[in-house]
């Protein structure tokens, strides 16, 4: 058995021995670029390919990490190229200057249209930034006194560092190799997670305290910042810039190199731009007939993603993976430890008078209840009593009617999930909600991540904290599996232990019965009343009255979305309206 | 005075063409959950298709408008099978991303066969319009107008009144549910996939008389319909044909009185203040997630 620490300090001797066969790579490719004698037009076409990539990898993060749409990366790459030619040009401004006020422009509007309209969801993110692109074309081609309209800007000039086209090239190899180590490591740090957890389940990522709006302006802001980047370099690049050269077929351009090339990597991005700048180059005689030349792009886009969604970098890594064996680990991983803030109440949930009504429908109705620290409390109800309106009301997913919820003091009642989550709670999902494209440490990662989590946020003490908690559910030695290649039961496991990550003050379980076994059942049974043991303040929502019977200290039950009884499990079991909501009323013993 | 009444005049004929549009997303919308980038296409391929038997072989009207419009039926049976249906069983994204593709796709398509002269079609109608007290109601706009009010009404009719529109709808709510009735979901699919390209392909061919039948006005008069989606609430039909008269009056005022290079402008800039101000549209629809 070795300790986290040393198997840390393996992974980080293995990530210097990379990065320096990266430096040294990109030194012979530098070399390549500066000191071959190249013609014009090769060195035309690999600093297309090389500025272009710095744009497309922007597609990268917000595609294909965060699951985001983003139509108007030519926008944002002419928003930058201009900056620099009229910058240089019109202004006398000097090459660098020019660089920082594209890219502050750009994120300006990056952040401007991600604010506005994130929040609505994919199909109007997508509307909008066609919108965008289209809005700038025409400011571009109109606004004449300022962008000299359709006759574009020429004789841009490069920087005096690198006057010459190929030094010009080498310097934008090497912005392109140090944008594509970060892109590369990106989904590895805490907020490439957020963006992977944001992608893979909205819903469950913003019970898991990640603010979901944020990371998504966040990730579109980066690719409209790397865009912009792009963009830059490629006017220094061609010393000649118009409008035709962003325009919306452009940005179908930049969409279809990712896709091609694989959304996942940015070794994708560089592929896919590599092969759509050469292909059409090979193809030239195709662009003697208009249309023709984009008739086909637009037949391969389809193709791709009929065909080939994971691209052609994801088939080869896909690949790649099946050969290697995956890692076994083992390490010393001590106890789970489940810290408790100190106590500002007796009571750590507090629900008063709480409602929520669909139009006429009144689903909870003016319910009231309290949950002791330390406690497992249990909220039952037929069907169609309210229940799981109540607790979607208490995560923050719908907006209550009326009514207060204090967690831990605090009134959470307006908050959203995430806000939530950094106060105190802990949520399962009656409906398995876990990051399905990662793995099970992950995922349970993703869950100790929250803010406030008393526990230290450095990356070392999340994973040890993470596996604790993988192991406290009994999954630690499969770890490193995705997730999908668990079975429901076990899922549901993680789903708990990716709330325990977290050190929640409350966790609510939703209906954790539904669905399993009866071993899987009694497993469960036991793993509650270790949770309990530690602690640990329980509100559970089931059905399964075994299950509730066995470990609940104190029952609330629901029905018609009125509290109809509240007390220890016995007094309340035997309650008449209780016996009578379950099993009916006897007609005869009636009036 | 009389310009305000003639602007609003045009801005109603031609919002009307946007509500059409925007009904046929809206419909496909519902249907499927996705929104159709290659809505605009349907109109741009009818107005082609109408080119070619009216102008180019010299056929009667009403024979080329029943063949474009049996064209279009059967362009809207092969987007389906080609660019929806396969992907149905995944997210939104990919579905977005091929419906882009299928519009790129058809668009240069167009472009490689017909070149980029704008064609020109004439006035559906013989006559050229009624002077009505200093304001001028041309024919095609008349009809225009006339064929929309007809076509919402039937809408309406056939939605509310008959067993096939009820399947629809029943299709559009809860899919699962709808199979389990015994409703053929996938036919419902292809039917409104049909219907939405031969309504789209209808505005195409009342608008292409005022445009010029171009490659380009297919992504015009889709984005055009898209706001007018935003502004009457989005997956909301009444919203849909308000949104887009809307947005077809404050078009033609913004012309009008402000400027004529961004007239296309307009729509994006209503577009964007609706998303910030009032996202849910006029008639507020909110879509909430359940757990």
């Amino acid at each position: 058995m070795t300790s986290m620490v040393d198997i840390h300090r393996a992974h980080a001797q293995s990530h210097k021995r990379g990065l320096i066969a990266y430096i040294l790579f990109i030194g012979l490719l530098v070399f390549v670029a500066t000191t071959t004698k190249f013609d014009a037009y090769v060195t035309n076409i690999l600093m297309q390919a090389v500025t272009y990539s710095v744009a497309v990898m922007g597609l990268t993060v917000v595609l294909g990490m965060c699951g985001q749409i983003n139509l108007a990366q030519a926008a944002f790459f002419g928003l930058g190229a201009y900056a620099v030619g009229l910058g240089t040009v019109d202004y006398g401004l000097s090459f660098w200057a020019c660089v920082g006020i594209g890219l502050f422009i750009v994120l300006l509007f990056g952040a401007f249209l991600g604010t506005s309209t994130i929040r609505l969801g994919g199909h109007y993110l997508a509307m909008v930034t066609i919108s965008f692109q289209q809005i700038l074309t025409l400011v571009m081609i109109n606004w004449i006194p300022v962008t000299h309209g359709p006759d574009g800007v020429s004789k841009i000039l490069k920087p005096s560092l690198f006057s010459t086209p190929q030094s010009y090239l080498g310097f934008c190899v090497v912005v392109l190799a140090f944008v594509g180590y970060l892109v590369w490591h990106l989904p590895e740090t805490k907020f490439g997670r957020a963006m992977r957890a944001v992608r893979d389940n909205e819903l469950a990522a913003g019970v898991t305290g990640i603010d979901v709006q944020r990371t998504k302006v966040i990730a579109f802001a980066i690719c409209a910042f790397l865009g912009g980047l792009g963009g830059c370099l490629f006017a220094g690049g061609f010393s000649y810039v118009s409008p035709d050269q962003f325009s919306f077929a452009e940005s179908i351009v930049f969409l279809t190199m990712v896709l091609l090339g694989g959304v996942a990597s940015p070794i994708g991005a560089v592929i896919g731009t590599g092969l759509l700048i050469l292909i059409p180059e090979w193809l030239r005689f195709l662009k003697s007939i208009p249309g023709l030349y984009l008739a086909i792009y637009g037949l391969a886009v389809i193709l791709i993603v009929l065909f080939m969604p994971d691209g052609i970098w994801g088939y080869i890594s896909q690949k790649l993976k099946s050969l290697r064996q995956v890692m076994r680990f083992s390490a010393d991983v001590p106890e789970l430890e489940l810290v408790q803030t100190q106590a500002h109440a007796d009571d750590v949930l507090v629900v008063k008078t709480l409602s929520k009504h669909f139009g006429g429908l009144k689903a909870v109705d003016e319910v009231s209840f309290a949950v002791k620290r330390g406690s497992v409390h249990a909220l039952i109800g037929p069907n169609g009593s309210g229940k799981t309106t109540t607790l979607n009301v208490l995560s923050g997913l719908y907006t209550p009617t009326g009514g207060t919820v204090v967690l831990d003091g605090q009134d959470i009642t307006h908050a959203p999930p995430h806000i939530r989550t950094s106060v105190g709670l802990g949520r399962t999902f009656q409906n398995i909600r876990l990051f399905r494209s990662m793995t099970a440490l992950e995922n349970v990662i993703i869950g100790g991540e929250r803010e406030g989590n008393p526990v230290s946020s450095d990356a070392l003490a999340q994973e040890e904290r993470a596996r604790a908690a993988l192991n406290f559910v009994g999954l630690g030695d499969r770890a490193e599996e995705l997730v999908t290649a668990f079975s429901y039961g076990h899922q549901r496991l993680i789903e708990i232990a990716r709330a325990l990550a977290g050190n929640p003050t409350l966790l609510l379980l939703d209906e954790p019965a539904a669905g399993l076994n009866s071993t899987e059942k009694m497993e469960l049974r036991d793993l509650l009343k270790r949770i309990a043991a530690k602690g640990l303040t329980i509100l559970i929502i089931d059905h399964d009255m075994t299950l509730v019977g066995a470990v609940a200290e104190h029952i609330t039950v629901l029905n018609f979305g009125r509290c109809i009884a509240d007390g220890d499990p016995v007094s309340v079991l035997n309650h008449p309206d209780v016996v009578t909501a379950y099993l009916g009323s006897d007609a005869n013993a009636a009036h | 005075m009389d310009l305000v009444y003639q602007l609003l005049f045009t801005g109603i004929g031609i919002g009307s063409v946007y509500a059409l549009v925007a009904l046929g997303f809206v419909l496909i919308f519902r249907a499927t959950n996705v929104v159709n980038f290659a809505q605009g296409e349907f109109s741009m391929v009818a107005a082609f298709l109408m080119v070619i038997f009216a102008v180019d072989l010299e056929w009667p009207y009403w024979l080329s408008l029943i063949l474009s419009l049996g064209g279009m039926a059967l362009y809207g049976a092969l987007f389906n099978l080609g660019v929806y249906y396969p992907l149905r069983h995944r997210t939104y994204l990919p579905v977005i991303i091929s419906t882009i593709g299928a519009s790129i796709l058809v668009t240069n398509s167009t472009l490689a066969l017909y070149g980029p002269q704008p064609q020109v079609l004439s006035n559906l109608l013989d006559f050229q319009g009624i002077n009505l007290g200093g304001v001028f109601l041309d024919s095609q706009y008349l009809l225009i107008i006339c064929v929309t009010a007809v076509l919402v009404a039937f809408q309406y009719w056939f939605f509310e009144h008959t067993l096939l529109g009820k399947k629809l709808q029943a299709t559009s709510q809860d899919k699962e549910m709808a199979s389990l009735l015994g409703i053929p979901v996938a036919a419902m699919i292809m039917i409104t996939f049909i219907y939405s390209a031969m309504i789209g392909g209808l505005a195409g061919i009342l608008v292409a008389p005022i445009l010029f039948v171009s490659i380009h006005m297919g992504g015009t008069i889709a984005l055009k319909a898209f706001a007018a989606t935003i502004i009457g609430g989005f997956g909301d039909v009444a919203g849909a044909i308000i949104g887009g008269l809307a947005l077809g009056v404050i078009e033609t005022f913004g012309a009008a009185y402000v400027s004529v290079p961004y007239k296309d402008g307009f729509a994006f800039l209503v577009l964007v203040m609706f998303l910030v101000f009032r996202p849910q549209g006029i008639f507020g629809e909110r879509v909430a997630e359940k757990a």
